[in-house]
């Protein structure tokens, strides 16, 4: 753990003199990151395809900085403070923004989840804590989830044999983001390409999606990057 | 299955990915201590058990994770309608 930035205090007994927010903002990356270990680094992967005819591909984007951030969009300055620092605005209704390896998905009206780059984690952490006013709150939870992208012509069909969501350009476009179940656990997708689907899984079901997910994809040829 | 209606995700999806909470529009009582045994009793475990429609709560507990109600026939299985919390639509022969 890095340094631990006090909060401030309250100057009279129960009472907080200022107007001012009062949080603790502490970088939870540890600065030496040799032994990190993602939800699935441990996970023993078979592939079923060398080479030619995958047909599937699974790659796991580790240690990412995860937020969810939460506010109300009634409140203009919270959204244009929110697109200020993220560089995008923050996304409508089962929709995702996305610049660069900053992706922002809408999660509920009031909800939203950021990932960004682990080492970018801190720095727009704390941006959007100097930036932000009114209502709002921002927790770092990347250690309770990781993502995991699918890719390859055949994955459209994992996830058809996985989830019971309609996954079908026609409702699924590339950016859409959805909330569902995949596999019975709960899980957010979203369609990041033509062929590319991003699946944000809890820590504790990683081992288990994706032991499920290498058992759907072998038929078509699997392999993992 | 159900194909329910989430209010907040503007979509139709599988009841898979909700849950029921239970009869909607319960008030928990604005003081509780000033409660008699009787009336936190009734707050706590009295509930209609409705033949026909019944204003129910759910929840979106797998997508935006967020409360609405419904009201669903209980004997068709039917969601008849779906509205947000802090409304109450009148339907004909609605329970209260
Ligand atoms: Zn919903």
């Amino acid at each position: 753990m890095s340094e631990v930035l006090e909060p401030k205090k309250a100057s009279a007994a129960g009472t907080v003199a200022s107007a001012e927010p009062v949080y603790a903002l502490m970088d939870q990356r540890p600065a030496d990151m040799s032994n990190a270990e993602s939800p699935l680094s441990r996970f023993r992967w078979q592939v079923s395809s060398s080479g030619k005819n995958v047909g599937v591909v699974a790659r796991e984007l580790a240690l990412l900085g995860h937020f969810i951030l939460r506010g109300n969009v009634a409140n203009a300055d919270f959204v244009k403070g929110a697109a200020e620092v993220l560089g995008v605005e923050l996304p409508g209704t089962l929709k995702s923004n996305a610049k660069g390896n900053l992706v922002v998905r809408w999660l509920a009206p009031d909800e939203w989840l950021i990932t960004v780059p682990g080492e970018q984690a801190f720095a727009i952490e704390s941006n959007l804590r100097k930036r932000l006013t009114g209502h709002y709150s921002l927790v770092n939870v990347s250690g309770g989830q990781t993502l995991l992208v699918l890719s390859g012509a055949d994955a459209v069909n994992v996830l058809r044999k996985s989830c019971h969501y309609d996954v079908h350009d026609r409702n699924f476009p590339v950016g859409k983001v959805v909330g569902t179940t995949f596999a019975k656990a709960q899980c957010v997708i979203r369609r990041a390409g033509q062929q590319e689907w991003e699946l944000v899984i809890r820590r504790s079901f990683a081992d288990y999606l994706a032991a499920w997910i290498q058992d759907a994809a072998q038929e078509y040829g699997f392999a993992v990057k | 299955m159900l194909h329910i209606f989430c209010p907040h995700c503007g979509e139709y999806r599988e009841e898979e990915e909700f849950r029921c909470k239970g009869q909607a529009h319960i008030a928990r009582p604005l003081d509780p201590e000033a409660c008699s045994d009787e009336e936190w009793g009734h707050f706590m475990f009295f509930r209609q058990n409705t033949r026909g429609q019944h204003r129910e709560l759910w929840v979106h507990s797998t997508g935006c994770r967020k409360h609405f109600n419904v009201i669903r026939n209980t004997v068709t299985y039917e969601i008849e309608k779906v509205y947000l919390v802090g409304t109450k639509p009148e339907t004909e022969g609605a329970a209260s």
